[in-house]
């Protein structure tokens, strides 16, 4: 089939499908999984050549949702491009926010306080957490059991009234400024973050042992679209599902952020790289997260909650009406009109679902002159239907969910 | 025949048909209160006190629903589909011994529409039936979803009679008899076909689960694969058709679950009761002990649905065919060779 790899899929197929028709009687058909079907959680399509129930081909198509993110963001100065980053991976945007004003600070030469670090640490976890949280008891719906999803997913509601007390959104957070968060976090968020790890790892093990060990979900994931270590390695897989394939690649260790340094946590691998193993790395990172949230709860600093960078961060507004250096720095902050060297970053953090890159390239002027999104879903997706080849129709919902490509993020 | 006993069974038959119907429409609210039980959630609580009126609502719906018909080349099929189902679905409830016997006005009433002498077979003939109308109307969808739901449906439904009907050998065996109410008679006081034949009793029960298509076994219409199995191409009432039936085999799989293997109508005491309490009353607790056995089993399989993932395709085959009829065969073995020992032809 790689001789004619330039024609469109459906042409392509059909002319299998000619060749195999008469051989034992029975004919190949093409199989439209997408755009829009309820397993594929997005907009993508994936072409099937099917023989009968088996998988023996698939072509998969993107760009059912591209908003030309990379585009954008070359016309927005840089405190406007991180609603942009909301909407990628949506379901666990505080990361994305998070990795892109580090780019910026790294970008800017900006310290950050450690208070802030923590802070980010701390949110980033929890985003992670809610990623997990969807992640895998969404494997456990398209396998069949609704109840688990539905029961942890009231934990991940409570992670979002953490993210809405401390920036007042939910999904698409727009959390924190360059140097550090818009205000320092209320009593509450941390009454509420205790809350959370209190309760919270009582329902996850009841999540645990409602899959973990059932016959069914193990049959159903165990040997269900495998990747090696290596074909991982050259798609450029990171994140649980490199993990998942026995790799200890993490960016929060391999180049510590945000003081990822100070923290004691595991690493979580598996073995084979199936479903399963990725179903169970995701179980065990968000332990990890937990542990993590709490180490930094514990040692929280107190200090300042932005670095002192007049430059990019707004001044309070009773200093903008009655000072007028901060009038002055409010205008330009707001009008875009920051200084910016002319400088080159790449900067990873360890996303819900694997390195997520921010590469920045500046000419001096008050937008980024390229900026280039890492996005691990679309490294992901390519690999998809090498790992369902030969495999059942339910073995590829399986492992679209397992690898948790999300359409936002997908696309850009 | 005179005209009293036709009015008789009519009434009965339409009764019957009623309490199928609304036990069906009531089944729907019951899945949705179990599942937010067991989801934490609160359930359909706007329509009338603990939205009891919900099934009544949905059904409003339904029928007030534009009535789409795909482009398939045959509409007559299309239509057919879901009217088999639903007319299986209803067509079982006839040879259920619903109680013992009521006197009304000096009259013996027998709580059965028919008492067929070969009630187990006739059971299994109209449940096998019911496969027609998901391969008719996943066929006539003219859509590769529906048509593989279809054929899911199928080869499933067909594999599992065979370990159903097997697994019921060993119990035939037992009483010598397909009659349901001599069945039923057999299992007076404690004699309950599950404590002579549990291994037939299990596998009974889980070919049941895959003869009503219900998790784990509801390939057909699983939503994340097959978006909604054979019943993707249809609307309105065509649908809840399907659904409707998908309910009413529940219902009617619990009772014969627990006709066959749960003592039916009878209760421990039920003779006493008969004689200290006269016949009707006697007969209406053994009703109402049916129909709560019949609940614990509608329970029983929402409980599993709820709970557990669904196979794939060909683990449920290999379920079938290397699990099930096996153990069937040999429980038909062991229930031979201790009838033999018990009437002492043995050794």
């Amino acid at each position: 089939m790689a001789d004619d790899l330039l024609l469109p899929p459906e042409q392509r197929f059909d002319a299998v499908i000619k060749q195999n028709q008469n051989e034992d009687g029975s004919e190949l058909s093409i199989l439209n999984l997408g755009p829009t079907h309820p397993a594929t959680h997005g907009i993508f399509q994936n072409i099937l050549l099917m023989d009968g129930e088996r998988i023996m081909d698939g072509e998969g198509t993107v760009g059912y949702i591209h908003r030309a993110f990379e585009k954008i963001a070359e016309n927005r100065p840089f405190y406007q491009i991180t609603p942009l980053t909301d909407r990628m991976n949506y379901c666990s945007s505080p990361i994305n926010n998070m990795g892109w004003w580090m780019t910026v600070e790294k970008a800017l030469n900006i310290e950050v306080p450690k208070r802030v670090q923590y802070m980010r640490v701390i949110i980033m976890e929890l985003a992670r957490i809610a990623d997990h949280i969807i992640c895998n008891s969404v494997l456990g719906v398209d396998t069949g059991a609704l109840t688990g999803f539905l029961y942890v997913f009231q934990y991940r509601e409570k992670i979002y009234e953490i993210y809405e007390e401390i920036c007042g959104a939910r999904l698409t957070t727009n959390m924190g400024r360059i140097g550090g968060f818009e205000r320092d976090w209320s009593p509450e968020v941390f009454k509420r973050i205790n809350d959370f790890l209190e309760e919270f790892p009582k329902i996850w093990s009841e999540f645990e042992n409602l899959l973990v060990r059932n016959r069914i979900f193990m049959d159903r994931t165990i040997d269900v679209g495998p990747i090696s270590a290596e074909k991982a390695i050259s798609y450029g897989f990171t994140g649980p599902n490199l993990r998942a394939a026995g790799i200890d690649y993490d960016v929060r260790v391999m180049s510590p952020y945000s003081s990822y340094e100070d923290f004691e946590f595991d690493i979580p691998v598996g073995k084979s790289g199936d479903t399963y193993d990725r179903f169970c790395v995701r179980n065990a990172e968000v332990w990890e997260s937990l542990k993590i949230i709490k180490q930094a709860m514990e040692k929280m600093p107190e200090g300042p909650y932005h670095a002192d960078v007049p430059d990019y961060y707004l001044p309070p507004k009773e200093d903008v009406y009655h000072n007028m250096e901060a009038l002055i720095y409010h205008f330009k902050i707001v009008m875009g009109e920051v200084p910016v060297p002319v400088t080159e970053v790449y900067h990873a953090v360890e996303g819900g679902n694997g390195e997520l890159g921010f590469y920045l390239t500046t000419d001096g002027s008050r937008t980024p002159y390229r900026l280039h999104f890492r996005r691990p879903c679309f490294i992901y997706y390519q690999a998809f239907n090498d790992m369902v080849r030969g495999q059942m129709l339910s073995d590829a919902i399986a492992t679209l969910s397992s690898l948790n490509v999300i359409a936002g993020e997908l696309d850009a | 025949m005179d005209q009293a006993i036709i009015l008789e069974k009519s009434i009965f038959i339409f009764t019957i048909f009623a309490i199928t119907m609304l036990a069906a429409m009531y089944s729907t609210w019951a899945e949705r209160k179990v599942a937010a039980w067991l989801q934490d959630r609160i359930g359909p609580n706007r329509a009338g006190p603990l939205g009891l009126l919900q099934p009544l609502a949905d059904g409003m719906k339904l029928f007030s629903k534009e009535e789409f018909l795909p482009n398939t080349p045959n509409k007559f099929l299309f239509v057919a589909g879901p009217a088999i189902s639903m007319s299986v679905a209803l067509m079982t409830s006839a040879v259920i011994p619903w109680g013992d016997k009521l006197i009304i006005g000096g009259r013996t009433v027998i709580l059965q529409a028919t008492d067929i002498n070969i009630g187990v077979l006739y059971v299994f003939g109209v449940l096998s039936v019911g496969v027609y109308g998901i391969m008719i109307g996943g066929w006539a969808s003219n859509n590769k979803f529906s048509l593989m739901s279809a054929m899911r449906a199928a080869s499933q439904m067909i594999s599992y009679e065979v370990a159903m009907g097997m697994s019921l050998i060993a119990l035939l065996m037992m009483s010598g008899d397909l009659s349901l109410k001599t069945i039923s008679e057999q299992q007076a006081e404690w004699h309950w076909n599950v404590l002579y034949q549990p291994l037939g009793f299990i596998i009974f029960l889980v070919c049941s689960f895959a003869e009503t298509n219900r998790t784990p076994f509801d390939l057909a219409e699983c939503e994340a694969e097959l978006i909604g199995g054979y019943h993707t191409e249809y609307s309105s009432m065509r649908m809840g058709f399907y659904l409707f039936a998908e309910y009413a085999s529940m219902f009617i799989s619990s009772t014969i679950l627990a006709v066959l293997y749960f003592g039916a109508y009878n209760y421990p005491g039920m003779a006493w009761a008969v004689e200290h309490w006269g016949v009707n009353a006697a007969n209406g607790i053994g009703i109402a002990v049916l129909f709560i056995k019949i609940c614990a089993f509608i329970f029983f399989f929402m409980w599993v649905r709820w709970t557990i993932p669904r196979f794939r395709y060909d683990q449920l085959m290999r379920l079938g065919w290397q699990g099930l009829i096996p153990l069937a065969i040999a429980n038909i073995f062991i229930t031979g060779v201790i009838i033999l020992w018990h009437d002492g032809k043995l050794f």
